[in-house]
């Protein structure tokens, strides 16, 4: 009972903001997310797995025993990590929206509180149906704080986010639900638990393994977002209110990749083998593509929502490389990217509370008028950038190191991608250097420029600086994002285990992987060494092209006489 | 005999009440004549009552039926969503001649007042249903089809003044009329195949066919024929033309009464056909008789997809709702063609999730007017939350439900359907469906936004209530069900399993008998 608690603290919150008086909303929906935060660190503390591969708080409740459906808790150390992010963004998301939200105020924190309560399920469900349950009812806050609190372009902005993933989730659904029905007919039990489908799956054949993967990436890329299927993130970014671009950001993109995580990493690891390159090719033309479309943004909201397209492009592929370093930087980056994003969004929703524009073109020099926020500013602005130091860098490092050691040879965790892959994602670091750089010299540095209705506001006046409240929102924010940069060891050292007990099985399948391709080629080129050979007598030690990498054979392939 | 007896009790409960309700239709009391829909309640609960205790296994043992426990699901089925859209039609009929009586501008005219009549053939279709699924040869089912839906056709026609309901009522039957016969052709040629009309005798005689090579060409075109002349009663394509129209034309309150009633006749009736096949033995893949297969798969599909991008294109809430119910039907014919265990479960339960929070969107339609007619366009139900706040999240609900957002009822229905399906090897079938969903979020999404979202258009500035607050109530009660449904969907899962035991497939039949 001891998680389920942690997902019915919101929930009553949530009721109790109903039923209260609209005045009161928001203070109990502080008072909720700031119990539900003290409870989940007390969680942290008594969790006993961390710097180990196991799972604790766990909980089940019976639901369809027909089927084995139960709505089973329990954490890893990943999973930790992401409900103490989402647990630590929520009050400050209800308290940063104090004077940004002024209609319907119990509807608004209501809806804040259910989605919590949907996040926090998500990381903690060891069910399969319950996690899909959890993950999909995420939408619908979303949806509504879009469709009510968004900008001007809401209506259809909250019905792109909802029809892009609701129908993604759904081809996900199909392959876990093919998943679950193969372990029926293997073992003639239904189980929906995640451990026993995850452990199963990845006995079935190639070919079934790649339409699973399939089915799951349509699922997740949306959600991540990766290359073709991320236009609905621009759009839902910009017209969110900022509460709810934080949390999309920072915590419900990190479904995406938290889903690669914990089902396609374990389920299907032949196929993704074999087709990590293609998708480690979406994801560095999404860093890519999304980095150059910011160069262009003069909207800075949309800026940092296209960065995010870019930035979780990085992710992706730390965990594709499919060895510790990159996984480690990969869920140390899902990490930072929350604190660093998030606060971002928050600095836009502080311009824009006050001057009621986002455009770049009608704001210049605010140093000078808004001295803290400027400070904020380009401090968050260099931890998203990735400054030595700061978050940003060791985890965009570890996911780029991840990708560059990733080839065939590597000894530990041989990986299907290389130094090419990293090469073409570094350039987007650059890249990203670049757009945010340029959009903080416009805005923070230069003469002296304000949008000129500015002012013109319905709610209660703010100051020109930011006031105590922001301040206070964005504190907590930068201390943690020093933290982690300074010493990122707390986080790695806590996951590394879960990580490596994630990639167990992968050496040995990339191995035969990368073996069987090697024989494939050499039986091509022995045809061609037998046409050579009667002009040549002796052939050069073989040297294989291994998806585009060249490597040496590990093992000398056998010449028949 | 006298268990087969036995067994109808319900349906003599439900047949009492038509006595009584149709004559305290034409008391001249106001009193009584306004209890007609609390009296047909209070039979649909006797009758629900009863079903569970006439219902034992040696009498269903006696009764020779083919599906012998499914008699039990559906009558409780059909009288619980039967005790909801009575709730519907509380003070729709009669009401501007009662209007009159009460002001005392007109004399009390027995010839005059339809209500007694109109529940009269409320419940006898309510009954017609029930004898679908206790059915044991064609002629029965025949007729028992025909008693669920004849009533049907006379409800439209009474259920609002002005020549739309006439014209969707003459069309209805007309067509109706035509589904008829087709259907009634198959089975004649069913019979030709077989030589009996005896549901069990047919399956027999199926499973010989199918030990020696093969069941014969006509039964199996027999039995297409008579599948397509169903897909009337289900609202299925090739034969979903009428519905968007004679939904529309009725009132909302009926609309509620024929998306499901003969939906879940049809329904049960093409289950009942399907066992005399069998699901197993034909041939080296598993499944039904090829033709049969490819056939309802093809229907199936096109079902889901024409009424799903139907859907899309309406701005009527009633048409809207006409074509999503084409759409359901199709996801239902996934677990028909996945067959008995997961898969006819599976239809049972998504049949009650379906008729709750359907019967949920129209009663929110039905408890609400302006200027006396009935709200029908997106407009209207714009910005309902303002003023009818318990409407909008009602109508919010039941369409989210339709939807299948997690972890509403309807997601439930609709996941169990999935694993039906995904158990027979119809992978594909299920993406198209999980597709589908899909494009029905475009839709849905409105009628869950428009009443909560938007500010009220002009048009939705007054809407009004209802006079009766009972179609509200039915509203409510709807969406709390779809809420609080997932929690006890393990006893609605569980009744559904029993209600297809003791079925025994034609294959097993055939090497049952083979040693003798």
């Amino acid at each position: 009972m001891l998680p389920g608690l942690l997902l019915l603290i919101p929930l009553i919150g949530g009721l109790a903001i109903v039923l209260a008086p609209a005045k009161q909303a928001k203070w109990i929906a502080l008072l909720t997310s700031l119990v539900t935060f003290v409870y989940s660190a007390v969680l942290a503390v008594v969790f006993d797995q961390w710097g180990q591969a196991g799972f604790a708080l766990e909980a089940t409740i019976p639901w369809v025993e027909r089927f084995g459906i139960t709505l089973a808790m329990g954490a890893d150390s990943v999973a930790m990590l992401l409900i103490l992010l989402s647990t630590f963004l929520m009050p400050l998301c209800v308290w940063g929206s104090f004077t940004a939200i002024q209609e319907r105020l119990r509807e608004y924190y209501g809806w804040l509180m259910v989605l919590l309560a949907a996040m926090i399920g998500v990381f903690l469900a060891r069910d399969l149906v319950f996690f899909y349950i959890c993950f999909e009812f995420t939408l619908v806050p979303m949806f509504f704080l879009i469709a009510i609190y968004g900008g001007s372009n809401r209506n259809h902005a909250s019905i792109k986010f909802f029809i892009y993933t609701f129908t993604g989730s759904l081809m996900a659904l199909a392959a876990l639900l093919y998943v679950a029905w193969q372990f029926q007919v293997t073992t003639g039990e239904w189980s929906f638990q995640i451990g026993e489908l995850t452990g199963f799956a990845s006995s079935l054949s190639a070919t079934e393994q790649a339409w699973i993967l399939l089915g799951l990436m349509v699922g997740f890329a949306v959600k991540v977002p990766l290359f073709p299927v991320h236009t609905w993130l621009p759009l839902a970014h910009t017209e969110a209110p900022t509460a709810g671009s934080v949390i999309l950001a920072a915590v419900l993109l990190k479904l995406g990749t938290y889903g690669i995580y914990r089902f396609v990493l374990p389920m299907v690891p032949d196929a993704l083998i074999e087709y990590a390159p293609f998708i480690a090719v979406l994801s560095i033309i999404g860093i890519l593509y999304a980095g150059l479309i910011c160069w262009v943004q003069t909207d800075i909201k949309k800026l940092i929502a296209y960065s995010s397209v870019s930035h979780l492009g990085f992710c992706v592929l730390g965990l594709i490389a499919l060895n510790p370093m990159g996984l480690q930087g990969s869920v140390l980056y899902m990490l930072n990217h929350g604190l660093s994003t998030g606060a971002l969004f928050f600095l836009v929703g502080m311009i824009y509370e006050r001057y009621h524009t986002r455009e770049m073109d009608a704001m210049g020099g605010l140093a000078k008028r808004m001295p803290i926020w400027a400070c904020f500013m380009v401090f968050f602005v260099l931890a998203s950038v990735g400054l030595p130091g700061l978050n940003g860098f060791i985890s965009e490092f570890l996911c780029l190191i991840g990708a560059f050691v990733a080839t065939g040879d590597f000894t530990d965790y041989p990986g299907v991608l290389g130094p090419w892959y990293a090469v073409f994602a570094g350039a987007g670091m650059i890249i990203a250097a670049m757009y945010l750089l340029i959009m903080t010299g416009k805005v923070v540095w230069g003469p002296l420029k304000e949008p000129k209705e500015k002012g013109h506001h319905h709610g209660p006046q703010l100051s020109t600086d930011l006031n105590l409240r922001e301040i206070g929102v964005l504190t907590p924010l930068a201390v943690l994002c020093v933290v982690l940069g300074l010493y990122p060891k707390i986080a790695t050292d806590a996951m590394e285990q879960s990580v490596e007990q994630t990639l167990a099985q992968y050496p040995e399948r990339v191995r035969a992987h990368v073996q069987f391709h090697q024989q494939e080629s050499t039986s091509i080129q022995q045809d061609t060494q037998q046409q050579v050979s009667t002009f040549e007598d002796e052939a050069a030690p073989p040297v294989y092209a291994v998806n585009g990498v060249r490597t040496f054979a590990l093992t000398e392939p056998e010449v028949t006489p | 005999m006298i268990d087969k007896l036995w067994l109808l009790i319900p349906e003599m409960i439900l047949f009492g009440g038509v006595i009584v309700v149709s004559i305290m239709g034409l008391s001249p009391l106001k009193s009584l004549r306004d209890m007609v829909p609390f009296v047909v309640m209070a039979f649909l609960a006797a009758a629900f009552i009863a079903v569970p205790m006439v219902y034992t296994p040696e009498r269903v043992a006696q009764a020779d039926l083919i599906m012998p426990m499914l008699g039990q699901y559906v009558k409780m089925l059909v009288c619980a969503i039967g005790v909801l859209l009575v709730m519907l039609k509380v003070g729709l009929i009669d009401r501007r001649y009662e209007k009159l009586v009460g002001e005392g501008l007109t004399q009390f005219d027995a010839m005059r007042v339809n209500r007694g009549e109109f529940f009269v053939f409320f419940l006898l279709s309510l009954i017609g249903v029930m004898l679908v699924a206790n059915a044991n040869d064609l002629i029965w089912l025949f007729l028992a089809l025909e008693l669920a839906s004849l009533p049907n056709y006379v409800m439209v026609a009474m259920s609002r003044q002005g020549r739309k309901a006439q014209e969707a009522a003459v069309k209805y039957f007309f067509l109706g009329a035509m589904a008829t016969a087709v259907f009634l052709y198959g089975f004649a040629l069913m019979y030709g195949s077989t030589g009996t009309i005896i549901l069990t005798e047919m399956r027999e005689a199926f499973s010989d066919q199918a030990a020696e090579g093969g069941i014969n060409l006509l039964g199996i075109v027999g039995m297409i024929v008579a599948i397509l002349g169903v897909c009337f009663k289900i609202a299925a394509f090739p034969m979903h033309f009428y519905v968007a129209d004679v939904y529309e034309g009725a009132a909302s309150a009926v609309s509620a009464f024929i998306a499901f009633v003969p939906k879940a006749a049809g329904m049960f009736a093409i289950i009942l056909m399907l066992a005399t096949v069998g699901w197993t033995g034909h041939g080296e893949m598993d499944g039904l008789p090829q033709p049969i297969l490819y056939t309802l798969w093809v229907v199936a599909v096109f079902t889901m997809t024409l009424g799903n991008i139907g859907a899309l294109l309406q701005r009527s809430v009633k048409r809207m709702l006409a074509y999503s119910s084409i759409a359901h039907s199709g996801y239902m014919l996934i677990g028909v063609i996945a067959g008995p265990g997961i898969g006819i479960n599976s239809v049972l339960f998504y049949m009650t999730a379906y008729g709750i929070m359907n019967t949920g969107a129209f009663a929110v339609l039905a408890g609400l007017e302006r200027r006396g007619a009935e709200i029908e366009s997106l407009d209207e139900v714009a910005g309902l939350r303002i003023r009818h706040p318990w409407m909008a999240f009602a109508l919010a609900l039941a369409s989210g439900s339709l939807l299948g957002i997690p972890p509403l009822l309807g997601f439930v229905g609709k996941f169990y359907l999935f694993i039906g399906g995904i158990e027979a090897g119809q992978i594909v079938l299920v993406v198209i469906a999980a597709l589908n969903t899909a494009i029905s979020a475009w839709y849905y999404l409105a009628l869950v936004g428009l009443p909560i979202l938007m500010q009220p258009t002009a048009q939705a500035e007054n809407v009004e209530r209802h006079p009766s607050v009972w179609p509200r109530v039915a509203a409510v009660v709807a969406a709390v069900a779809v809420v609080i449904g997932p929690i006890f969907s393990t006893v609605i899962i569980s009744a559904s399993e029993r209600a297809t035991q003791h079925y025994e497939h034609p294959v097993d039949l055939a090497d049952a008998t083979e040693p003798e």
